[in-house]
């Protein structure tokens, strides 16, 4: 198990214990954290889960894919340590990420 | 708020109503949601059932639109294996085949749309299937694997994702279309074209040009499609992937407005001022595009479940969104935007031979339509476009030197 802390906009903070093998958008959806859409339901063609990688964890969570990079260039709000969520997959070393999540996905 | 404690239910528990009801909560709705669904599970997403679960790279609880701890943790009502078999709009009520019944001050309809069926001999047997349920695409994963053939009547799109799907998992598969291309209904001939030589280079036979009369059986099992032209097909499992229908019955003998789709306004709001209708069986303005439209779309079925939601809950509804769709088949990633209707020119950029381009469909110099392949920023871009409305510039469009953020600037 990895724990994960899903920072929402307004600051609240949810910590769960997400299963290696699945994607950090997953933990989110599976646990009700609010500020994930993931209206494609992960196949990196909506851009609505985007969320900011806190900046210790950005060369744990791996590189980006061209396709994630190119959905990433035309989302609201992107910055350098934006990623969309469901291309991230968990794994033991990524137990304590931390991820932000912007105003809105759309 | 008068409307607070109004008592909510939703007829038809999958995507869009699963959905309606998470917005609801997620909007601060506080009264009663009665989710009532005919199938045995909680609501799931369909897309994956021909795509990442049909080839095993997703299992029964990535399906799962929310966990299923979520209804009760919400306050929702979920009754599953429930069928609603009448409305009776004037006492406010709505009965189930079970003998119970529920009254509602709102009621969403959202029972979706059902596959269309073949009406021939044999297609009763065993192995012939449709592909709308995750009880079908359990049946169609079990037939398939190595040694065994899949033949696929109907080149859509969900049928070349199972084609597709069929290979990956080592199964023979072949394409049965009466158009002389796949994808024709749904696809200019560029991207037909594109699809048909994508997938016959990875070993998937078409038969395009030819019906089927039926099929051919032994000890109840399907072995074979026959042909229009005579000829037999042997298979062992044959997926029907030839259109859908909106599961519009209930409201058309509630008396409700339907038109291939239960009709509804830009608020998803039908005939009756206390109904709604949402997702696949609605059929609801397309304003960008001046006309109504039947959508069979994830986008669709949340944009609505959204408008909906906003209504009870008393929020503003959002301006319509311009609809969206994709595909997965192979390593490609197909992404559409808008509708591909009234086009006067269509505009390639990038080129088909490297498996990443994009078709535009253009009217009076507007994009209207994009269908992009392993192309999200013209997908992205195009999406922008379409809602612009603005003249686009035709030879920076079909230059993949000017960047799309340069083209949509
Ligand atoms: C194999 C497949 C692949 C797809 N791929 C994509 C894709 O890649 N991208 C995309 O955007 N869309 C895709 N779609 C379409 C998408 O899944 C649908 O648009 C979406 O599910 C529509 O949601 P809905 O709630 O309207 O209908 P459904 O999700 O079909 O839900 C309707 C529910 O209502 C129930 N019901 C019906 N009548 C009654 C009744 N009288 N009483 C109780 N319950 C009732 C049904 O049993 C069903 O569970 C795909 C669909 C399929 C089948
Ligand atoms: S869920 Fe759609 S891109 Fe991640």
């Amino acid at each position: 198990m990895a724990k994960i802390t899903y920072i929402e906009h307004n600051g609240t903070e949810h910590t769960i214990e997400v299963k290696p093998g699945l994607s950090v958008m997953e933990g989110a959806v599976k646990n009700n954290v609010p500020g994930i859409d993931a209206d494609c339901g992960g196949a990196c063609a909506c851009a609505t889960c985007h969320v900011y990688v806190d900046d210790a964890w950005q060369a744990k969570t791996g590189e980006k894919t061209a396709m994630e990079e190119s959905m990433l260039d035309f989302a609201e709000g992107v910055e350098p340590n934006s990623r969309l969520s469901c291309q991230i997959k968990v794994t033991d070393a990524l137990d304590g990420l931390i991820v932000r999540l912007p105003e809105s996905q759309h | 708020m008068s409307e607070a404690l109004s008592h909510v239910v939703i007829v038809g528990a999958g995507h869009a109503g699963g959905s309606a009801a998470a917005f609801l909560r997620q909007y601060g709705f506080e009264g009663p949601i009665t989710l009532i669904g005919e199938e045995p599970i909680p609501p799931y997403q369909r897309p994956p059932l021909s795509k990442a679960w049909l080839k095993g790279e997703a299992d029964a609880d990535a399906l799962a639109l929310k966990p299923e701890s979520f209804y009760a943790e919400n306050g929702v009502d979920l009754r599953l294996n429930s069928r609603v078999d009448r409305i009776d709009p004037a006492a406010k009520t709505v009965h189930l085949t079970d003998g119970n019944s529920v009254s509602y001050d709102f009621l969403i309809l959202a029972t979706g749309a059902r596959a269309r069926t073949l009406n021939a001999p044999g297609a009763d047997l065993y192995g012939v299937m449709a592909l709308p349920t995750a009880a079908d695409a359990e049946m169609l994963k079990a037939a398939l694997g190595p040694g065994k053939s899949l033949a696929v009547i109907g080149g859509g799109y969900i049928g070349l994702e199972a084609a597709a799907s069929a290979r990956a998992l080592g199964a023979e598969a072949v394409v049965i279309e009466v158009q002389p291309r796949v994808l024709a209904r749904v696809a200019c001939e560029t991207l037909s074209t594109f699809f048909q030589d994508y997938h016959r280079a990875r070993g998937v036979r078409f038969e395009l040009n030819v019906g089927v009369n039926g099929f051919e059986g032994a000890d109840g099992r399907v072995t074979g499609v026959k042909l229009s032209d005579g000829r037999t097909l042997a298979c062992d499992a044959a997926l029907v992937g030839i259109g859908a229908l909106p599961n519009e019955e209930l409201a058309k003998a509630a008396g409700l407005t339907c038109a291939d789709g239960v009709v509804v306004d830009l608020s998803s709001r039908t005939s009756d001022p206390s109904i709604f209708a949402i997702g696949d069986v609605s059929r609801r303005p397309a304003p960008l595009y001046e006309r109504d439209v039947r959508l069979e779309s994830v986008a669709n079925a949340l944009e609505q479940a959204k408008q909906v939601a906003s209504v009870i809950a008393g929020r503003p509804v959002a301006p319509p969104e311009v609809t969206w769709n994709w595909s997965d088949q192979y390593d490609l990633k197909l992404q559409i935007a808008g509708l591909a209707v009234d086009a006067d020119e269509i505009l390639v950029r990038g080129d088909p031979a490297s498996a990443k381009f994009a078709v535009f469909h253009l009217k009076d110099g507007q994009v209207r339509a994009v269908e992009a392949v392993n192309a999200a920023p013209e997908f992205m871009a195009g999406r922008q476009l379409i809602a612009s409305r603005r003249t686009v510039a035709r030879d920076k469009l079909a230059d993949t030197t000017v960047s799309m953020k340069e083209v949509a600037a």
